[in-house]
């Protein structure tokens, strides 16, 4: 039973990561899947902390419409691992006063897109709650789901929100490329004393890599060196990072060698990083699976601009989504996403002019 | 086969204390003793007395905006009455003042905030109520996850949402009661029904016969009540409040009161109110029908009327100084209470305000914080 009158906005009953410790090697552990991965973090906050609860469309008897909670309900009950109505802003805008009083659910959304019908709860209520209540009232919940194209869903269902979302302030947004990150970054997201928008993709539930079975908590705003490389700085975040080594692979066997960096969150961004890398390659190629008016490649671009404009020696460019609605068709989605064959060729354009 | 009944159902509407002053002895037996009426029209009295300070704040331009509650006070203390302060939650819209200083917020708390301070909206450790929400109907969402809360702690607190007519369009409401009802959140639901959605009437709003039908839907004991009538309002709520203590969910209360005064000092009622029907509501006044009850009981007189209105006026005055005397914000707190922690591209905006750097780069105004490890 939850006994103690926390504070909402109070973090000191959490156990909080140790950031000072090495993340775990990875060599040696077992090899899951991604949602596996997800599950583990989830499960290990909820284990670690009673007001931690899961709520979403067919979370609980059907172990989530894409298995990423699979066997919760039976370790944690129907109170905690809940079954929601067909109802995301009702779920999101309950669980903003759960949180109000000292929960920490997580909210599954089975798809981001679905999220837009919460617009009001998300957007106008949970980032700005601390904020419009001078501090008062904290809103620690994780958003999470599946985001962008998840292949042949069509333009409704295929929506990747961080360029939308991310625009707001109060509300931190992380975006894992792999397993590995999934698990760390959940479970920072979970033991956050803030809002986080945590992105997934329906397209690598199914990858896998090596994760460490015991918890650990990736810090927000930590950008993963994926590769190093003097040419070209490849800047991307979620499911494109995994396209943007495929394709520095291939260039490398071409002689160019790109500085693949992984943001992990979008906010909070890590400028230092790049930053450090614009300064050592010149050159810069940011890869972003959303629309590319006012997106985060925009931004990106803008923040490097702004702080080491005299170090580039071509123009920044990007790689987006085309500026039109998801298609359906499936040559046509692939050809609308960024895709290694797309990032390989902006590369070579700006590393040859 | 011949056609059966699915469903039947009926609304009960409840009047203990009418307009007349005539008193359901039977049905108000022991509701509220003379102690707490007399409470509840003081209470009433210094609330209509801020309303209309408050107005002329805005109106000599000391205050944003403000909508003022007049006329539908009752509502708010007879609701009020049932719950426990410091243990049940209140999660208010913004036309129940007189329920939240019952749960004991200060008072110039809701100056400060019309008055557009944020700091107005920072409620006390020990006052269980929500900060007051303008866009219609999103708290009600609120409100069922916090009963949800209280109900995973583990608790017999209850929580109480108010909202008008109006709110009961949007779909926020019907979430909120559905969410409510399948997971027996201990919410009271209070709807004010004042005829007005600013300018829209409660027939344009909604084709039902009443508000209170609509929790039929969601499975929830509902009842119509005068809400212009302490007594009514108090005998639904006791109800409702031992459904929620005893895990039995949520119950729906349908106020019938009236808007007095305009929407907010941003509207001007008298452009589509046929004043016929302002004059009849005005008859219903709860302030004036609460006072009669009172006299009836010879507990009230002139001469305690005067002295107490003099007293609404001394502490409206007193509520105002205190509104008006807490010190400007500084602009550095804009930045304050974004997250647990500011992060670093935060703190640097926030350092860019200060030095007016804005356009120069960050290396070259000393703001090197953030670039530190190039």
């Amino acid at each position: 039973m939850i006994t103690a009158d926390l504070h909402p906005a109070s973090i000191e009953n959490v156990p909080q990561p140790d950031f000072s410790k090495p993340l775990p090697p990875r060599e040696g552990d077992r090899i899951i899947q991604f949602r596996e991965a997800l599950k583990e973090a989830m499960s290990h906050e909820m284990r670690q902390d009673e007001r931690v609860f899961l709520i979403g469309e067919e979370v609980a008897e059907y172990n989530g419409a894409y298995k990423v909670s699979q066997g919760m309900l039976d370790e944690f009950g129907p109170k905690r691992i809940i079954d929601s109505p067909i109802s995301e802003n009702g779920f999101a805008g309950m669980c903003t006063g759960a949180a109000m009083y000292g929960l920490r659910p997580i909210v599954e959304f089975m798809s981001w897109s679905f999220s837009l019908v919460a617009a009001d709860p998300i957007l106008n209520n949970v980032p700005k709650m601390l904020y419009m209540s001078g501090g008062q009232w904290g809103c620690p919940i994780v958003f999470r789901g599946n985001d962008g194209a998840g292949g042949q869903l069509g333009s409704t269902h295929s929506w990747c929100v961080e360029g939308l979302f991310a625009n707001v302030p109060g509300m931190k947004m992380a975006i894992p490329s792999n397993p590995y990150d999934a698990k760390g970054l959940l479970a920072t997201a979970i033991a956050d004393p803030d809002p986080v928008f945590f992105l997934e993709s329906e397209r690598m539930l199914g990858d896998k890599a090596h994760v460490p079975e015991e918890q650990y908590y990736i810090p927000f705003g930590q950008a993963r060196v994926c590769r190093e490389g003097d040419a070209v700085t490849l800047v991307s975040f979620g499911r494109p990072v995994n396209f943007c080594i495929e394709a520095a692979e291939k260039l490398a066997a071409e002689g160019i060698e790109c500085d693949v960096l992984d943001m992990r969150t979008i906010r909070p961004l890590d400028i230092d990083s790049i930053i450090a890398s614009v300064k050592k390659t010149n050159r810069v190629v940011v890869v972003d699976q959303s629309w590319p008016f006012a997106g985060i490649s925009s931004e990106v671009i803008t923040q490097i601009c702004e702080r080491c404009f005299d170090w580039l020696d071509h123009q920044p460019v990007r790689v987006n989504t085309e500026d039109v609605p998801t298609p359906y068709a499936k040559g046509l989605e692939y050809a609308y996403l960024p895709n290694p064959e797309r990032i390989a060729e902006a590369v070579k354009n700006v590393v040859n002019a | 086969m011949p056609k059966t009944t699915a469903y039947t159902a009926s609304i009960e509407y409840i009047s203990i204390l009418d307009e007349q002053g005539k008193f359901d002895e039977k049905l108000g037996k022991g509701l509220i003793t003379d102690e707490q009426a007399l409470d509840l029209y003081e209470r009433m009295t210094v609330c209509r007395q801020l309303d209309e300070f408050a107005f002329k704040l805005q109106r000599s331009g000391r205050m944003g905006t403000y909508p003022q509650n007049k006329g539908q006070e009752a509502a708010a203390v007879g609701s009020a009455l049932a719950l426990t302060p410091g243990q049940d939650w209140v999660v208010p819209s913004y036309r129940e003042n007189a329920a939240l200083f019952m749960m004991g917020l200060p008072m110039h708390y809701v100056l400060q905030y019309w008055m557009g301070d944020e700091r107005g909206s920072q409620i006390p450790e020990n006052v269980k109520m929500t900060p007051l929400s303008v866009p219609i109907g999103t708290h009600m969402l609120h409100a069922a996850g916090i009963g949800y809360a209280e109900r995973i702690r583990g608790t017999k607190n209850v929580v109480a949402t108010y909202f008008g007519d109006g709110a009961t369009s949007e779909g926020d409401f019907h979430e909120a009661m559905n969410f409510a009802s399948v997971l027996k959140s201990p919410v009271i639901f209070i709807n004010q029904n004042n005829s007005w959605a600013i300018s829209v009437p409660r027939d344009k709003q909604m084709a039902s016969e009443t508000v209170a039908q609509k929790a039929l839907a969601y499975g929830m004991p509902t009842v119509r009540v005068d809400g212009n009538d302490i007594f009514a309002v108090k005998y639904a709520m006791d109800d409702a409040v031992k459904r929620a203590r005893a895990g039995e969910g949520p119950s729906f209360i349908e106020a019938v009161t009236y808007r007095l005064g305009d929407h907010t000092t941003a509207d001007d009622a008298r452009r589509y109110r046929d004043p016929q029907e302002v004059e009849a509501w005005i008859a219903r006044d709860p302030l004036i029908r609460t006072r009669k009850y009172l006299e009836s009981k010879k507990l009230w007189n002139q001469a305690k009327d005067d002295t107490l209105q003099e007293r609404a006026k001394t502490i409206v005055k007193e509520v105002v100084a205190t509104a008006e005397g807490v010190s400007k914000p500084e602009i550095d707190s804009i930045f304050n209470a974004m997250f647990a922690e500011p992060h670093t591209e935060l703190v640097r905006q926030r350092d860019t305000m200060r030095t007016s750097s804005l356009g120069k780069d960050p290396s070259q105004t000393g703001l090197k914080n953030t670039t530190q490890n190039v």
